[in-house]
């Protein structure tokens, strides 16, 4: 048995006095394919930003690669929500993808040779190669994330974690993104946080329901009935799911989760 | 115009302003575009506000106290570093009250410089000329510093090329990197604040924003990528700065403010016109749709 990717322990995040993650424990093995999935507001991204070490844990530990994530960062490879990203940003495709090779030490100068290899390979793996000499700015929406994919591939990690990489795309644009994430995980272990459990659950390999705690589900175990109880009714989602270390409930009726 | 070439071959003076102007162009070229994909115009016109305040101390210091190393270009440069400082370490720390801090950070520069001016003998009439710029005034001294400023800028902002980009297109994937993005961030207001000073001389603290903005927005209309924005922004920058002075010769106008005049009347032009084919309605216009906050855009029948 190989050590887990993320070990995350006991971990709590408090945002302005207000808790937005309580006692989370976690651990992802190597070449797992996970979803976060849970109503907005409910710690998705935030979870994400403490793997990436970009916020620091109020309690608790996070561990990737048996290491503190600041320092497991140059194997972490992420897509921040597209919405972050100017289009019009005067920059070729080529120009994105190569800001996945800065990193901590020398950004002084120009990319090195063996910078542009890599970056030409992320173009190739996201079927963007021919695209390279493009500005940024004329991409297609799907094309755009990609892009960005390539950019968290390039620099040549072993985990790569995504958040909402399908949020502007189409349903079948959505498929296609979801195959090269299937080939990706091939040899790398992926996370993305997405609020749709129903279509995410063909691809990936556990989803993890993030509501203040967290609740993990291996894709078997996810049935219509919980899928219609988390997204059949957005509106109970919103206001009356729980995601409860016994079993999700609903509101009021408390009644247990079929699947638990 | 040929009245302008004329006096630009017999006239020293006059040989230095369009030097001068050049000068600030290529740095304003470089640094302004950073500026400008950033989005911090607002802070480089803080910055460049309170110049007039270091402006002030310096006079004031050099009149009254006999400090006679206290000369105005200096007395700008530390003001200007002093304020990148304050506001790139207010920016970083609190978050949410950063627009009351520039627009004090503004203020109290000015006001400053206002008071120091006004206590220093026989000076009040160069208020003016600061505020509005007097390319004129240039003196071959103040020539050898703002090349020696525009070489630093040019350099760091060609060297840091790459981390700067990341830095201005998406700040916390270049943080999740591991890149230190608070560094490169106060880095990229050193430059700023740099670069007002040297467009300060040649239209003034209050015109400084348009001048540093305007040529970028003309570029960016064109150019593709961050560094053929900096060099077509450059290029539209020397050419405002020049032919506007030669506009200005003749009638006996201030220059800055036709400078200014010019370079917007080029934007506006541009701006429009880029408006009315509509080429490319994929990357024109079209703000992302906002997304995530919408719980019933993924409703799916199962």
């Amino acid at each position: 048995m190989t050590e887990p990717v993320i070990a995350i322990e006991g971990l709590s995040f408090a945002y302005n006095g207000s808790l937005v993650l309580e006692d989370v424990n976690l651990t992802v093995a190597a070449r797992d394919f996970v979803s976060f999935v849970g109503p907005n507001g409910g710690g998705k991204t935030t979870l994400l930003k403490l793997i990436l070490g970009l916020l620091a844990p109020t309690a608790g530990s996070v561990r990737v690669f048996g290491r503190s994530p600041t320092v497991a960062r140059p194997r972490i490879g992420y897509m921040p929500q597209h919405a972050q990203v100017d289009p019009r940003f005067p920059a070729s495709v080529t120009d994105v993808v190569l800001m996945g090779r800065v990193s901590k030490a020398a950004n002084i100068g120009p990319y090195r040779r063996a910078d542009r290899e890599a970056v030409w390979e992320a173009l190739r793996q996201v079927d963007l190669y021919a695209y390279r000499r493009r500005p940024f700015a004329d991409l297609s929406g799907g094309q755009r994330q990609r892009a960005l994919i390539a950019r968290a591939l390039a620099a040549e990690p072993d985990l790569l974690l995504l958040d909402e990489p399908t949020a502007s795309l189409d349903v079948r644009m959505e498929e296609e993104l979801y195959g090269l994430l299937k080939t990706l995980n091939e040899r790398l272990t992926i996370i993305l946080v997405s609020h749709d459990l129903g279509f995410v659950s063909k691809f990936v390999k556990s989803v993890v329901c993030v509501k203040r705690r967290v609740v993990v589900h291996p894709t078997s175990e996810i049935t219509g009935e919980m899928i219609q109880e988390i997204y059949g009714d957005v509106r109970m989602v919103r206001h009356d799911h729980r995601c409860a270390e016994d079993g999700h409930q609903t509101g009021k009726g408390g009644q247990s989760c079929q699947n638990s | 115009m040929s009245e302008f070439l004329d006096a630009l071959r017999q006239n020293a003076f006059m040989q230095y302003a369009v030097l001068a102007g050049v000068l600030a162009s290529v740095a304003c070229g470089v640094v302004g575009t950073y500026i400008v994909v950033r989005r911090i115009t607002y802070i480089a016109g803080s910055i460049s506000h309170c110049i007039l305040g270091g402006i002030g101390a310096a006079l004031y210091l050099r009149e009254v106290h006999g400090w006679t190393f206290a000369t105005p270009l200096r007395g700008a440069v530390i003001a200007a570093l002093l304020a990148a400082f304050i506001i790139g370490l207010v920016t970083m720390r609190a978050r949410q009250r950063e627009d009351t801090v520039i627009g004090a950070v503004w203020a109290i520069g000015m006001a400053a410089g206002i008071l120091f001016i006004f206590k220093t003998p026989g000076y009040q009439q160069d208020l003016m000329s600061y505020l509005f710029g007097n390319i004129l005034m240039v003196t071959p001294e103040d020539l050898w510093l703002m090349a020696g400023l525009d070489v630093a800028v040019i350099a760091a902002g060609i060297l840091f090329y790459n981390p700067l980009l990341a830095l201005c297109f998406d700040e916390e994937f270049a943080r999740a990197r591991g890149m230190r993005v608070e560094g490169y961030y106060l880095f990229l207001l050193c430059l700023t604040a740099l670069t007002v000073v040297l467009l300060v001389s040649v239209v003034g603290i209050i015109l400084v924003i348009a001048l540093l903005t305007l040529p970028v927005a003309v570029a960016g209309h064109l150019a593709k990528r961050l560094w053929q924005m900096m060099v077509l922004a450059a290029i539209f920058s020397i050419v405002f700065t020049v032919v506007g002075q030669a506009i200005a010769y003749s009638p006996g106008l201030p220059a800055g403010a036709t400078i200014i005049v010019l370079a917007g009347a080029v934007y506006l032009v541009v701006a429009i016109g880029s408006r009315l084919p509509r080429r490319w309605p994929s990357s024109s216009g079209a703000s992302p749709p906002r997304r995530g906050s919408l719980p019933c855009r993924r409703e799916r029948p199962r």
